[in-house]
């Protein structure tokens, strides 16, 4: 009662601000918080004549997904593509920058920089488009590439089994360049005066490399590994949706908790699977963010994120 | 930035001349890869059909034709419509969220007001825990009934609590109360000040969210997947998504009966360089901007860096 009634002061005496909160408070209030209770449906038999008033069956719902193959499939696709990408984006973005930094050339390591950050910028639909450009029937691998290697042509779109290399390769194509700005930020950011120290001692450049730049570079290399982590139950929908070109024999492979919900919401219409689902990423997703973060702090509490 | 380049280039501590060279090497070969496939797309949206059936898509076609283009513009209709829908989107889309982002870091960001941290809180927990897919499209679509209108490509992207975090943290750092204090002694309103003052101050901060959001709208064909199916309102990048999936889209228009009337070359529609020419006027923008973009992207990501 103090509380509210302290609240209502500051509100009279401080309007102003209070005004200025007032339209991304409400929007976040109804694009974000209501459908955060809406999860509740999950445990709903769903009709749209009731929709929210649907009456209640219990786990019934969770009974069936985690009895269907689709919800192990998924749920092993999702967290074992987001562990590779997060671990060869680090390596990567951090051997990377490291080499670029290097160059003798400045420019021509500013011209590298801006070509590899190009992917970036595109749309999947756009990815979508190369992909398609180079392992459609038509082709270049299938009548340029494969012809000029000798080798059987693939029918790409078909065959699940090479689909985990493919994706791996597309994203760490899309978005390595993020990677290697910031870490390159991280890079300049160290004191010179700890290089000019150790090529006076005689250090090598691995050395220099391994001694110096790498150890400074880990809390950033925490930071960021960890707020990947905590989001190890959702995917980019883009990579998975469009790049397959939704391809039902490549399910096996290119199905992810993501794309699974958005095929049970919108193609089956099956509500109360993809409510399940929904609600499984949700709240599993919820506590590895809050584990991501309090193992972030044990290991340095500068390294929290929040 | 010369004598920089001598510097490093003759001082002692450069990595070997053998290494520079391979490094080099590797990273333009990266590089082509990079830009290639954009350069595929281009060569297969210019080849002759005949050329495409002998030799598939190829960076060196048989024979170039044009055909595609003067295809696709024989109704530009479509394109340009997609087109419009993007660029509106975009506009009034960035515009919105870059005023109400602002309008919320400002309170927040400013160790006088009461309730910063809770409302840090709140914007922050949306980054934590959502609610996902379902309830968001089943509210949308049945409770708002906004399937099928175009507000829903500016709606779902309006306020990231990333970017009220970066305007936060920028606000904080460089709008010291001190600098308020004067006009707020003169009796201005916080309104005033916003506008007058802070505003004003925080161009590196509007162009960075700005450009986030411009980007972030410009890319989006999800909110089009989900909430679109009237083939008005597609922006250009579900359009894009449309013709690669069924070539139908682009040639089941009245560009048909248009097409009817010529005869010779155009009579066949030349389904697989027109989806590719497609394709090239959606990339378009984003490469010619792309200088511009990148220049200023980064600096937006290393202002978002500095931790609060």
């Amino acid at each position: 009662m103090r509380a509210l009634s302290s609240f209502l002061k500051e509100l009279k005496s401080n309007k102003e601000m209070f005004l200025m909160l007032l339209p991304a408070f409400i929007f976040v209030l109804i694009n974000n918080y209501i459908p955060m209770f809406g999860i509740i449906l999950a445990f709903k038999d769903f009709n749209y004549l009731d929709r929210f008033g649907s009456p209640w069956v219990g786990f019934r719902n969770f009974e069936f997904m985690f009895m269907s193959e689709a919800a192990w499939r998924t749920t092993r696709n999702t967290i074992g593509y987001n562990l590779l990408f997060i671990m060869l984006n680090l390596l990567l973005g951090v051997a990377v920058a490291i080499i670029l930094n290097e160059l003798r050339h400045r420019l021509l390591a500013k011209l590298y920089q801006s070509v590899i950050f190009l992917p970036y910028f595109l749309s999947w639909v756009i990815i979508a488009y190369l992909a398609y450009s180079i392992l459609s029937p038509n082709g270049l691998f299938n009548m340029s590439i494969a012809p000029f290697l000798g080798i059987e042509k693939i029918d790409w779109y078909t065959e699940p089994k090479y689909w985990p290399y493919i994706l791996t390769a597309v994203q760490i194509w899309k978005t390595i360049g993020y990677g290697i700005v910031i870490y390159l930020a991280g890079i300049s950011g160290i004191d010179q005066a700890y290089y000019e120290a150790a090529v006076l001692d005689g250090a090598s450049k691995a050395q220099q490399v391994t001694q110096i730049t790498i150890p400074l570079l880990v809390p950033m290399m925490i930071v960021t590994t960890f707020l990947a982590l905590g989001n190890i139950f959702r995917s980019d929908f883009g990579l998975f949706y469009q790049v397959p070109m939704q391809q039902g024999l490549l399910q096996p492979t290119t199905d992810v908790l993501d794309t699974y919900i958005y095929n049970s919401l919108i193609f089956t219409g099956d509500i109360a699977m993809s409510s399940a689902a929904g609600f499984y990423q949700s709240v599993v997703g919820f506590f590895v963010v809050i584990a991501a973060n309090w193992a972030a702090g044990k290991i340095s509490q500068d390294n929290r994120v929040f | 930035m010369k004598s920089e380049r001598i510097r490093r280039a003759y001082h002692s501590n450069a990595i070997s001349r053998k290494a520079d060279f391979l490094f080099n090497a590797i990273f333009t070969a990266y590089c082509l890869i990079c830009v290639s496939p954009i350069l595929l797309i281009f060569m297969v949206s210019i080849s002759n059909e005949l050329s495409l059936v002998e030799r598939g898509y190829s960076f060196f076609p048989t024979s170039i034709s044009l055909t595609s283009y003067r295809y696709l513009f024989a109704d530009p209709e479509k394109i340009l419509r997609a087109y419009g829908v993007s660029i509106a989107v975009c506009v009034s889309g960035t515009a919105l969220s870059v005023l109400m982002t602002m309008l919320y870091a400002y309170p927040i960001s400013r160790a006088s007001f009461k309730y910063r941290n809770f409302f840090s809180f709140y914007i922050f927990f949306t980054m934590l825990f959502s609610g996902g897919l379902v309830p968001t499209y089943i509210m949308y679509s049945s409770y708002f009934h906004l399937i099928n209108n175009p507000v829903m490509l500016v709606v779902p992207g309006l306020v990231s609590a990333f970017n009220v975090l970066v305007v936060r943290t920028f606000f904080r750092l460089n709008i010291p109360d001190s600098v308020l204090e004067s006009a707020r002694m003169d009796g201005a309103s916080e309104f005033l000040i916003f506008f007058r003052i802070v505003a004003p101050l925080s161009t590196p901060a509007i162009a960075t969210i700005g450009l986030f959001s411009v980007l972030m709208y410009w890319n989006d064909w999800y909110s089009c997947l989900l909430y679109i199916n009237d083939a008005k309102y597609y922006n250009i990048q579900y359009a894009m998504y449309q013709a690669l999936r069924t070539i139908e889209y682009l040639t089941s228009s009245s560009a048909n009966m248009n097409m009817a009337n010529f005869s010779g070359e155009m009579a066949k529609v030349p389904a697989e360089s027109l989806r590719m020419a497609m394709a090239i006027i959606g990339i378009g923008p984003i490469v010619f901007a792309y200088p511009f973009f990148q220049r200023y992207f980064i600096k937006g990501l290393t202002l978002g860096a500095v931790k609060e």
